[in-house]
């Protein structure tokens, strides 16, 4: 069920791989890229590809942080979490997004616009409170910032 | 003073070209690299005392010295650059490969020629996406002019170097699970021995160095051992990225003689507090490295010199824990990570610090018991050094028992009052908001 591009994308992955499974990670971020996510039936496909089983891979899939095995929104709040982010104050942040977005850690928007979820330390933590709007950094972020940020994301 | 690591980097400025780099005198080692022997290269390295950047400290001429050598060694051998920076607190490696990726490709180049690997990774975390761009553009660079691939600059040696941007969780920094997540598999650590010199990815010999050790490899090669010690202030060679994060005035990174002490690296070049915050404590080497006090701001911010002092040099990125911020919270926060981040594989880790992340919730909520605090204390001996399958428990309660040492009073405090001294401001009317929890 994987298309042809994304055979194709992977197939060149292996080329460069010693083993087969050695590319577990970058065929399952080729797929997500496509589909915004990877589904039980993508796990299969590729895992055919890979010469593992739909289990081994999906040991591997489960395992990674920013491989998502739910669908996620168009775009990925990431608020770090960690100690200096902590030290900073990041709950003001997180507050705001719960009240503008409606939803909280874990939770995707209606609209599907966005989904919100905590990052382990960004390092950034000289600009902290620090997040990651997909692959975008920002750091320091004030509560006034917040708007003006999420709109750039459609 | 020089500075190295530094010296083409600059804030808010796109890095050297390939081109810049050589005219600034890159890619001179590499060419004196190859007209050497591996052997000579390493014992060069030996001879300079450089010590792991990563956390560890280990010597890293003796950990190429692990590598079978000859004709007869199995191939291929790997050189990995370790740039999995996700230690909490901890910033430097992204200076580096964002600011001079090619002081970094120049690097893994003579490393992975003194251990004669014709395979390279840089490992890069998820979020550096900024450092995949830039090194991926480097690399392009650094093979178009014949410094990567194969008969590099007519020398006879090859090198294939790839960049793997892994797709996030701590553990994968540590350097048995990385190969595991290299290898494709589920990246929980693995025994030692075997170690990977002698059998790493793939079960070939693999050397595993963390980015900032790398970037200190042709400075050596260009000068020599004699200089590089000569830039520090302590027995341990070179410079060091320093870091501090907290409520400083000016949080940040900067590169200075290793033996700087904590008093100039945080009143200094990070200012000093905040107006209206006192210092209370530091852990100086990310986090998971033990308290220190004000008593030992002092210190030389060296490998040996910080061990004495009753912590670890680390990342040496310095987290503040200031007057108005609550331990506990402090704690419970570190904990939470490495509870969030523990692999699942062994017992102690996997269910003892979710049980303390539990238990410091409780005692932060005002529920904590009694002798909460003693269970604590044992908890931390128990995830001790050689009761776990890797480090990362046993660095997860280094903050915790030395906050128990220095703050023990404020934990107290919290289970007597049933309530928390510092009374956050921040609990939303929707959730009780904790460190810990989302």
């Amino acid at each position: 069920m994987l298309t042809e591009k994304e055979r194709q994308e992977i197939d060149t992955e292996l080329a460069h791989c010693a083993t087969k499974a050695s590319a577990s990670v970058e065929a399952l971020n080729i797929v997500q890229r496509h589909r915004g996510w990877v589904s039980d039936e993508a796990v299969k496909g590729i895992a055919a590809m890979l010469d593992m089983t739909p289990d081994e891979l999906d040991a591997v899939a489960t395992f990674y942080s920013f491989i998502f095995r739910k669908p996620v929104g168009r775009h990925v709040i990431l608020i770090c979490d960690s100690i200096s982010c902590w030290v900073m104050g990041y709950h003001p942040l997180l507050d705001l997004l719960e009240t503008r977005l409606g939803i909280t850690f874990g939770g995707t928007t209606e609209d599907k616009r966005f989904t919100l979820l905590p990052i382990s330390c960004l390092g950034a933590c000289d600009r902290a409170p620090a997040l990651m709007v997909d692959d975008d950094l920002y750091g320091p972020v004030s509560p006034e910032m917040m708007d003006e940020i999420l709109q750039k994301y459609e | 003073m020089e500075l190295p690591l530094t010296k083409n980097i600059h804030l808010g400025q796109p890095p050297l070209s390939l081109k810049e780099y050589e005219k600034a005198g890159g890619y001179q080692a590499v060419r004196k690299a190859l007209a050497m022997s591996p052997l000579d290269v390493q014992n060069i390295v030996k001879a300079s005392n450089l010590r792991g950047r990563g956390g560890a400290g280990f010597p890293t001429g003796m950990k190429w010295s692990f590598v079978p050598m000859g004709d007869k060694s199995p191939r291929p051998k790997y050189l990995i650059v370790n740039a999995d920076e996700m230690e909490p607190g901890t910033f430097k490696d992204r200076l580096l490969l964002e600011g001079d990726p090619h002081q970094i490709i120049e690097g893994t180049i003579i490393s992975a020629f003194a251990i004669e690997a014709e395979q390279a990774f840089i490992f890069v975390r998820w979020a550096y996406k900024l450092a995949v761009k830039r090194l991926e553009r480097a690399i392009a660079e650094a093979y178009q002019s014949n410094y990567l691939g194969t008969n590099i600059l007519g020398s006879g040696y090859n090198l294939e170097l790839r960049i793997h941007g892994s797709a996030g969780r701590y553990i994968c920094g540590e350097e048995t699970a990385l190969l595991n997540a290299l290898e494709g598999k589920r990246a929980t650590p693995r025994a030692k021995p075997p170690f990977p010199q002698v059998c790493g990815l793939f079960g070939k010999p693999t050397i595993v160095n963390n980015a900032e050790t790398i970037a200190n490899v042709p400075h050596i090669v260009n000068n020599g051992a004699e200089w590089f010690k000569g830039l520090s202030r302590s027995s341990d060679s070179g410079t060091k990225l320093y870091g501090v994060s907290g409520k400083v005035k000016k949080p940040g990174v900067w590169e200075l003689p290793m033996g700087a002490t904590m008093r100039e690296i945080i009143e200094e070049h990070a200012g000093g507090m905040l107006d209206g915050y006192q210092f209370r404590g530091v852990i100086p080497g990310g986090a998971s490295t033990d308290f220190l006090i004000e008593d030992h701001l002092d210190v030389k911010m060296d490998f040996d010199s910080v061990m004495k002092a009753g912590s670890r040099l680390g990342t040496a990125t310095m987290i503040v824990l200031d007057d108005k911020t609550c331990p506990v919270g402090f704690s419970h926060n570190l904990i939470t990570f490495f509870a969030r981040e523990s692999c699942g594989w062994c017992t102690p880790c996997r269910e003892g610090l979710a049980w303390i992340g539990k238990m410091l919730q409780a005692i932060e909520n005002g529920n904590g018991q009694l002798g909460d605090v003693e269970i604590l204390a044992q908890q931390c001996k128990l995830l001790g050094p050689g009761n776990t399958y890797c480090a990362l428990a046993p660095g997860a309660v280094e903050p915790l028992q030395s906050a128990i040492k220095y703050f023990g009073e404020d934990f107290q405090k919290h289970i007597r009052e049933k309530s928390c001294p510092w009374k956050y401001e921040y609990s939303s009317a929707k959730t009780q908001r904790t460190s810990g929890e989302a």
